[in-house]
């Protein structure tokens, strides 16, 4: 292949990154026109289908479309494009579920605050970050408070809940509360206390080997057989039990996985000096480990916060299962795709926000270390 | 004395440990035994009895989709090894696919051309950063939006692309034809030993034989030839379109396809990327050394990268397909009858023995967990450097 690179040293570099990224050679040449193709098939079609033949609010003759008769496609033969307005008609119940509109502005205040209650975590070089790492801890206390309502603020049932708020709430309380878990879990799991160190390793592959699915009904449907009478957690709480211990569980072996990579000449340096086992752990082990963890330990928030998805089977209505009961609507029933296409989206702007804030911290890990 | 045995306890290493693990375990057998008296009162109090005697009673619903015959009046044990089959099912079919996808991807996405490099890039990030349930749903609701059964799409005559599956001709086994299965079998045998004959050929003699060439060619005629001479007992039995619905042939239902796109094209953009980082992983010493010995390209591949690449992917790979067998209980969403959705699920609501299913079907994903990473660490240690320690 480098053989036949064409090297034209008078030819501006455009011409030059051509030549070699797409006409290098014969093969290439026919690759790159067969992709050339490819792409604008489908670039056209997806994007005629989504976003120029696509009604939003009016459709082509300009009425509001108020149920699926009103769209275009449903209209004019021939014509295919997507009927966003289902999404606009179900806004509020894809960010809110059935939470009572008059008080959705404490949801909008959360989803407001919780950048801010993260930047403190996520980045380390923001100015002012201690602040924003004490807000980080008041948080869960104030969107309990601002969600579920208290002294001064209407009760709001979690049977309320619903769309990306459930999404939101399980991926974040999720993730939050298996952290500390799955410290401990790590932890146990390189305990030298052989009994401590197989309660670890049981509970880690019991779950590690099981479907998240068979967890959450096991939570549906046993926690309350578990529990004494008047102890009856509703269903979102079942589900966030069973979505922390998954969580934990993978989490536990991202963190064990930073814990091997400390050299042992650090613990047994901290150890001569005199520091106890919880301080060796807490000053010199944890730190260390915890930075190199950071890239698994977020792929696996990635996957949970993709798995939260799965609610949906236990008759929560998160994201896609307020999808669903869109779709079940009569007066919009049939638009899949729009639906699905826009849940997919809401999704992939999460994970692949995370994903790419991972690679930042690969990269910058790499810097630091060299 | 007595302040000395606390200082004992708290100061010495071995006896603070046992007098931890003590606690540990004691308070553990405290819980077990709470949960256990709870459980056993709050399912008296909801007069539910318990044992695995229900796995005997029949089931009284049906599944459409299942390898071994199933009908309403069989018994719940049976409807379990229907799911479970199911379930082994759409694990085989999806880990094959999505291997070949998976690879496919993974290569291109090193492709020295920038657009099919990209192509594939898109494909991963748009895939792995999708929930597998949404896809899963996604492609389902694409298949059930194909033309009806009356004009279904035909391909090549006797395929039948419909909303409620894809119809092909079935095969119909006649007498003899087991003599051609065997004589495979036979083959492919035969080539095994042949392979190491022309290697130990190879190793003395330095010369190079066709090994891939004549191997091919006697797996692939010795069934010709028998299939002729048995006089050709193989006959098709395609679909006919009879009233509302297709008689003869079979059918692959939505339901299977759905889990299948679903499944293997998620877990194929991991597998890509695994694929991927192994390749780069092997040094670009290696190729210039093999470049230099003058190999040709295609051998370089199969027998410098490709191996030394194996040992970086196996571990990962292996944890992807534990994956895609844990999402194939997603099938409850779409009604592909595995083991979640028929017992799991049906049973489970007909006879209320929660526990006693939920722990069956938990140690039934343990179980095959357990056995594909086995296998998978069998094959990991064939693969690794030899005589290396």
């Amino acid at each position: 292949m480098s053989s036949t690179t064409i090297q034209i040293i008078s030819r501006s570099k455009y011409y030059n990154w051509l030549v070699k990224n797409l006409f290098s050679s014969w093969v290439n040449t026919i690759l790159t026109v067969i992709a050339l193709i490819f792409v604008y098939q489908v670039g056209s079609f997806f994007l005629s289908w989504a976003i120029f033949d696509a009604d939003f609010r009016y459709n082509f003759q300009g009425e509001l479309i108020i149920d699926r008769g009103f769209c275009s496609k449903n209209i004019m033969p021939g014509e295919y494009g997507a009927c966003w307005a289902i999404i606009f008609a179900r806004w509020n119940q894809f960010m809110y579920g059935l939470y009572p509109i008059e008080e959705a502005w404490r949801v909008n205040l959360i989803y407001a605050l919780l950048p801010l209650a993260i930047i403190g975590i996520l980045f380390d070089k923001i100015p002012f970050r201690r602040y924003f790492i004490y807000f980080t801890f008041i948080f869960p206390f104030l969107a309990y408070f601002m969600l579920y309502g208290g002294p001064g603020l209407s009760v709001v049932g979690t049977n309320k809940w619903g769309g990306l708020l459930v999404t939101l709430f399980l991926g974040v309380t999720g993730i939050g509360l298996a952290f500390p878990l799955s410290i401990l879990l790590a932890l146990g799991r390189r305990s030298k206390m052989p009994i401590i160190k197989s309660l670890c390793v049981v509970f880690i592959e019991f779950i590690r080997g099981v479907p998240l699915i068979t967890l959450l009904f096991t939570a549906n449907v046993m926690l309350p057989l578990f529990l004494p009478d008047g102890v009856n957690p509703d269903n979102l709480l079942r589900a966030l039990v069973a979505v922390t211990l998954f969580q934990s569980a993978y989490m536990a072996e991202a963190i064990r996985g930073g814990l091997q990579a400390i050299p042992r000449g650090q613990v047994e340096a901290a150890q001569s000096l005199g520091l106890s086992y919880w301080q060796t752990t807490r000053k010199i082990v944890l730190p260390q480990a915890l930075k190199i963890a950071i890239p698994p330990i977020v792929n696996t928030c990635i996957g949970l916060f993709k798995d939260t998805s799965l609610v949906l089977i236990i008759g929560l209505f998160d994201l896609l299962g307020i999808g669903r009961a869109a779709l079940a609507d009569m007066t919009w029933t049939k638009l899949y795709y729009e639906v699905y296409v826009f849940i997919s989206l809401v999704f992939f702007i999460f994970c692949f926000g995370m994903s790419r804030y991972s690679l930042y911290l690969e990269k910058k890990l790499k810097t630091d270390n060299s | 004395m007595q302040t000395n045995f606390f200082r004992k306890i708290i100061f010495d290493e071995k006896s603070r440990s046992l007098l931890i693990q003590t606690l540990v375990i004691g308070l553990f057998a405290l819980f077990i035994y709470l949960i256990t008296q709870q459980t056993a009162y709050n399912l008296e109090k909801r007069g539910i009895s318990s044992g695995f005697d229900f796995l005997h009673i029949s089931a009284g619903y049906d599944i459409s989709i299942r390898l071994i015959p199933f009908t309403s009046e069989d018994t719940h044990l049976r409807a379990y090894f229907v799911g479970l089959l199911n379930t082994l099912m759409i694990a085989v079919c999806g880990c094959f696919l999505a291997t070949i996808i998976g690879f496919l991807v993974g290569i291109i996405r090193l492709s020295s051309n920038w657009l099919f490099r990209n192509i594939a890039y898109v494909y991963v990030e748009f895939t792995r950063n999708v929930p597998v349930l949404v896809q899963i749903i996604l492609y389902y609701s694409i298949l059930l939006n194909l033309p009806k059964i009356k004009q279904a799409i035909v391909i090549f005559d006797n395929f039948y692309l419909t909303n409620r599956g894809f119809f092909s001709p079935s095969p119909i086994f006649k007498d003899g034809f087991s003599i051609v299965a065997w004589s495979l079998v036979i083959a492919i045998i035969f080539t095994f030993f042949l392979k190491r004959f022309f290697k130990k050929k190879q190793e003395e003699t330095g010369k190079q034989y066709p090994t891939f060439m004549i191997n091919s060619a006697i797996i692939i005629f010795t069934p010709i030839i028998f299939y002729y001479i048995m006089g050709m007992p193989l006959e098709f039995d395609s679909p006919v379109l009879k009233g509302f619905n297709f008689k003869g042939g079979m059918v692959i239902r939505p339901e299977f396809l759905g889990m299948l796109f679903g499944l293997s094209i998620y877990t194929a953009a991991f597998i890509s990327e695994t694929v991927r980082s192994g390749i780069i992983s092997v040094s670009k010493g290696q190729r210039e050394a093999s470049q230099a010995l003058g190999l040709k390209s295609n051998f370089i591949m199969r027998l410098i990268i490709i191996p030394q690449a194996l040992r970086v992917i196996i571990p990962p790979l292996t944890s992807q397909y534990l994956n895609l067998t844990k999402n194939s209980s997603l099938g409850i969403a779409i009604g592909y009858a595995d083991l979640v959705h028929g017992f799991g699920g049906i049973s489970l609501n007909q006879t209320g023995r929660a526990i006693e299913i939920m722990m069956m079907v938990m140690l039934t994903y343990l179980t095959i967990s357990l056995t594909i990473s086995f296998f998978m660490n069998l094959y990991n240690k064939s693969v690794q450097f030899k005589g290396n320690a």
